[in-house]
C-alpha cells in the first residue's frame, strides 16, 4: 500500500439475514419451534434454509482514501452507508473482502454514545470520551475547551437528564468534536440541533477536514458534503455507483432520483373518527421530473400533492398545509381554495377521491429540512383532520442564489431577487 | 503530532474466522474504558436512591439478622461451633459477590446494546466491568464481617489474607459463567429470566445458610464440582482457622479452580466466537 494512503477497502461485502426481525430466534422456544419446522420441511422434501433469505447490504465495495483527504458518502436510506461506516469503524465484521485503516481511528456513528442520564455533564464528558477512545489525561487537558464549546458550563454538575435536548446534543457534540484521531469516520451527526448549532458543528468539521486529517463523511445534507469534502462516492443498493468530485457526485445523486422517497400514507387506524367523512390517503412531494422525492433542490420547482377521499360531500372544505422548519417556525401556510374563484367553484365537494396539488416555484426555500403539516377544515365550522408533521423533506441549495460563497445563510427562504447596482453620479 | 513520530497503528478489516484468542494487549490498551464503565456502573447504581450506598451496608446486615433468626433460632441449624451470624456471613460474602457479579454480567451486553452497535472496543470489557463493579458491595460487606468478628471476639489471623485469592476465584467463576450467559442472552432473551432462577438453585446447593454433608461418594464428587463450595469452605477456614474442623486450602479448592478454569476457557471461546455477531443481532 502506498504510503500516502490512509484507508484502503477491497471488495468488502456484508451479508445480513433478512426477516431477521420476525425469524430471529428471540427466545429458546422460537429456536426449538423454528428448528422443528425446518427439520419438518426437510423431511417433507423441502429445502433447508438457503441463501435466498439473506441480503447483501454491501457488495464489492472498493475504494481508497489518501491521507488528509475528506471523502463524502452519499446515497438514500438503505443504500448501505451506515453499514459501510459500521464495517469501517469495526462495529461489525465484513462478510467478505479486506480493508486497512492506517492511523488512529475515531468513529462517530452518533453523538453522545454511552451518555448516562443519571450522570452529570462533567461525568459524561469523561465517560463518553473514554468510549470514543480518548485517554483520561487527554480529556482532562481538553476539558475546559469542551465545556466552552458546549455552552453548558453552568450546568456541568447537573445530571444530563435535566438538560434540554439542545443542551444534551451540544455537550455530546462538544466531546466528539474534541476527539483527535488521524482518521475520522462520521455519520449524519450534523442533522441534529438547531440551525445555529449545526452551523457551529459544520465549522468544526471544516476545521477537522482542513487540519490534514482523513475524514469519511456521510450526510444527507448535500451542501455540507460539498463544503467539507473534495470527492464523494455514491452508494446504491450496497454498491458503489460512482466516485467523483463532490459537486459532480451530488449532481448525479440528486438527478438520478436516488434520494429517498418523500411520501406519506395514512392507514385507517391512524385517522381519528372525528375526521369523517374526510379520509386522508397520501401526501407526497414530487420533484421537477414528477418523481416522488424527499430531497429537492432550491433551484428547481417542486410539487406538493395531497390525495384524499370524501365519503360524503363537504361544504366549504379547504385542504392545505403548513410549511414549518424543523425548529417549528412557520414558513407559510397554503390552502387549495385560497383563490376565491376556486373556493366558489368548490363550495361543496361531492363524495369521491381527490388530488389537491400545487407547485412551489424554484428559488423559494433555503437549504435545510422542512416539515409539512396537513390540514383539512371548513372555516369556522369544523377541522376535519390535522397532522402537524405529515411529511418532511430536505432542500439542497447547491447552485442557488449566493452559493458561490460557501457559507450558510440564515433564514428559511432563499429567494433570487433582481438586484440592480448603479453608480450614483 | 509529527508524522511518523509514533508507530503507525494499522487496523485491518476482514471476515472473522473462528477462534481468535483473547487479545490481552488490546485489553490493556482499553484499560481506561474498563475503569470508566466500572465506575459508571457503581455510580449509577446508587444515584437517586435516598439511602445510596447505605444499601450495600443494609443488605448484609439484614440478611445476617433474618437468617440468624430463621435458621439458628427457628430451624435450630447446627453450625458445628461458630456463632451463626459469622458462620453465615463468611459464606454469604463470596457467594453474594459471585451471584451479584453473575446476574449483572449476564444482562450486561443487552443493556449496553447502544454501545455495541455504535463503537468498537473488545466486547469482553462489558461483562468484565459489570463484574468489577460488584466489588464495591463486597468491600463494604467485608467491613461488616470484620465488625461482626470483633463483636463475637473471633481472632483475626494471617489466614485472613486467603480472602484475596478466594475473591479472585469467586470473580473468575462469575466471569466464566457470565461470559456464557451474556453472549447467549444477546440471542436468547430467555437467559435473563433463567439466571436469577439458576442462581437461586445454585445458592441452595452451596453451604451458605447451612452446612452440607453429602453422604454418598457420588454425592461428594458432584458436590465438590460446584466451584463455590471450595471457595465458601476455605473462606470459613480463613476466618475461623481449624478450630471448628474447617480444612485449609487443599485439593477441594483445586477442584473448584479446575472447574472454574474449564468453564472460563469454554466461555472465552464461545464469547469470542459470538462477539462478531453481537452488533448485528442484539
Amino acid at each position: 500500500m502506498d504510503k500516502d494512503t490512509a484507508i484502503i477497502v477491497e471488495g468488502i461485502g456484508k451479508r445480513y439475514r433478512i426477516g431477521a426481525a420476525q425469524e430471529r430466534s428471540d427466545t429458546l422456544r422460537d429456536l426449538v419451534v423454528g428448528s422443528a419446522r425446518r427439520v419438518g420441511s426437510i423431511l417433507r422434501g423441502g429445502k433447508a434454509r438457503t441463501g435466498s433469505d439473506t441480503i447483501w447490504a454491501l457488495k464489492d465495495v472498493s475504494f481508497d482514501v489518501k491521507r488528509g483527504q475528506a471523502l463524502g458518502i452519499i446515497g438514500r436510506n438503505g443504500a448501505g452507508k451506515s453499514t459501510l461506516l459500521k464495517v469501517l469503524s469495526r462495529v461489525t465484521d465484513p462478510t467478505e473482502g479486506y480493508g486497512e485503516l492506517r492511523g488512529r481511528v475515531g468513529s462517530l456513528l452518533e453523538v453522545g454514545t454511552g451518555f448516562h442520564p443519571e450522570l452529570t455533564g462533567r461525568e459524561n464528558i469523561f465517560l463518553n470520551g473514554a468510549i470514543l477512545g480518548m485517554h483520561r489525561r487527554e480529556i482532562a487537558r481538553r476539558f475546559d475547551e469542551i465545556v466552552d464549546f458546549s455552552e453548558v458550563s453552568q450546568f456541568i454538575d447537573t445530571p444530563v437528564k435535566r438538560y434540554s435536548s439542545g443542551m444534551y446534543l451540544r455537550l455530546a457534540f462538544a466531546v466528539a468534536a474534541h476527539l483527535e484521531p488521524e482518521i475520522l469516520v462520521v455519520d449524519e451527526v450534523l442533522a441534529v440541533g438547531d440551525a445555529d448549532f449545526q452551523r457551529k458543528c459544520l465549522g468544526k468539521m471544516g476545521d477537522v477536514a482542513q487540519s490534514g486529517r482523513t475524514v469519511l463523511f456521510v450526510s444527507h445534507n448535500m451542501s455540507a458534503i460539498q463544503r467539507l469534502t473534495q470527492e464523494s462516492i455514491v452508494l446504491d443498493k450496497g454498491r458503489v455507483l460512482l466516485r467523483a468530485p463532490s459537486a459532480e457526485a451530488v449532481d448525479f445523486y440528486l438527478n438520478r432520483g436516488l434520494s429517498k422517497l418523500g411520501e406519506r400514507f395514512w392507514e385507517a387506524d391512524e385517522v381519528p373518527l372525528t375526521a369523517k367523512p374526510f379520509v386522508p390517503l397520501a401526501m407526497r412531494i414530487l420533484d421537477k421530473n414528477g418523481n416522488v422525492s424527499d430531497a429537492v433542490r432550491s433551484v428547481d420547482e417542486f410539487t406538493v400533492e395531497v390525495e384524499y377521499r370524501l365519503d360524503e360531500a363537504i361544504t366549504g372544505l379547504r385542504v392545505g398545509y403548513y410549511l414549518n422548519t424543523t425548529r417549528g417556525e412557520p414558513v407559510f401556510t397554503s390552502f387549495d381554495t385560497d383563490d376565491a374563484a376556486l373556493f366558489n367553484e368548490y363550495t361543496s365537494r361531492p363524495a369521491g377521491t381527490y388530488l389537491s396539488r400545487c407547485t412551489i416555484p424554484a428559488h423559494t426555500l433555503n437549504e435545510g429540512r422542512f416539515f409539512l403539516g396537513l390540514n383539512a377544515s371548513a372555516y369556522r365550522i369544523k377541522r376535519y383532520f390535522q397532522d402537524d408533521q405529515a411529511l418532511s423533506f430536505s432542500v439542497d441549495a447547491a447552485g442557488s442564489a449566493g452559493t458561490h460563497w460557501p457559507e450558510p445563510r440564515p433564514g428559511p427562504l432563499r429567494p433570487q431577487l433582481d438586484w440592480e447596482i448603479s453608480k450614483k453620479a | 503530532m509529527a508524522e511518523g513520530s509514533k508507530a503507525q497503528q494499522i487496523v485491518t478489516l476482514k471476515p472473522s474466522k473462528g477462534w481468535l484468542g483473547l487479545d490481552l494487549a488490546e485489553l490493556w490498551r482499553y484499560r481506561e474504558l474498563i475503569y470508566f464503565l466500572t465506575w459508571r456502573d457503581i455510580k449509577v447504581r446508587y444515584k437517586q436512591a435516598v439511602l445510596g450506598i447505605a444499601w450495600a451496608v443494609l443488605q448484609p446486615l439484614v440478611t445476617a439478622l433474618v437468617t440468624t433468626f430463621i435458621f439458628e433460632r427457628g430451624l435450630k441449624v447446627q453450625t458445628g461451633g461458630p456463632p451463626y451470624p459469622i458462620f453465615m456471613l463468611a459464606a454469604w460474602l463470596p457467594w453474594h459477590l459471585f451471584s451479584n457479579a453473575l446476574t449483572r454480567s449476564s444482562t450486561s451486553l443487552v443493556q449496553n446494546a447502544n454501545l455495541i452497535t455504535k463503537v468498537y472496543f473488545p466486547r469482553i470489557i462489558i461483562p468484565l466491568s459489570s463484574i468489577l463493579s460488584a466489588m464495591v458491595d463486597f468491600g463494604i460487606s467485608l467491613l461488616i464481617l470484620l465488625g461482626a468478628m470483633v463483636f463475637y471476639k473471633v481472632p483475626l489471623t494471617l489466614n485472613f489474607l486467603w480472602i484475596l485469592p478466594l475473591t479472585l476465584v469467586a470473580m473468575l467463576a462469575a466471569l466464566a459463567v457470565g461470559l456464557w450467559f451474556s453472549a447467549l442472552n444477546v440471542q436468547y432473551r430467555d437467559v435473563q429470566h433463567m439466571v436469577p432462577f439458576i442462581a437461586q438453585i445454585w445458592f441452595y446447593l452451596t453451604p451458605v445458610l447451612y452446612p452440607i454433608n453429602p453422604t454418598s461418594p457420588l454425592g461428594t464428587t458432584l458436590y465438590n464440582l460446584n466451584p463455590m463450595v471450595g471457595v465458601v469452605n476455605v473462606f470459613r477456614w480463613a476466618i475461623f482457622g481449624e478450630s471448628y474442623g474447617y480444612q485449609p486450602p487443599s485439593s477441594g479448592l483445586l477442584i473448584s479452580l479446575g472447574v472454574v478454569l474449564a468453564l472460563l476457557v469454554g466461555g472465552l471461546v464461545y464469547f469470542r466466537r459470538m462477539e462478531k455477531t453481537f452488533a448485528d443481532v442484539v
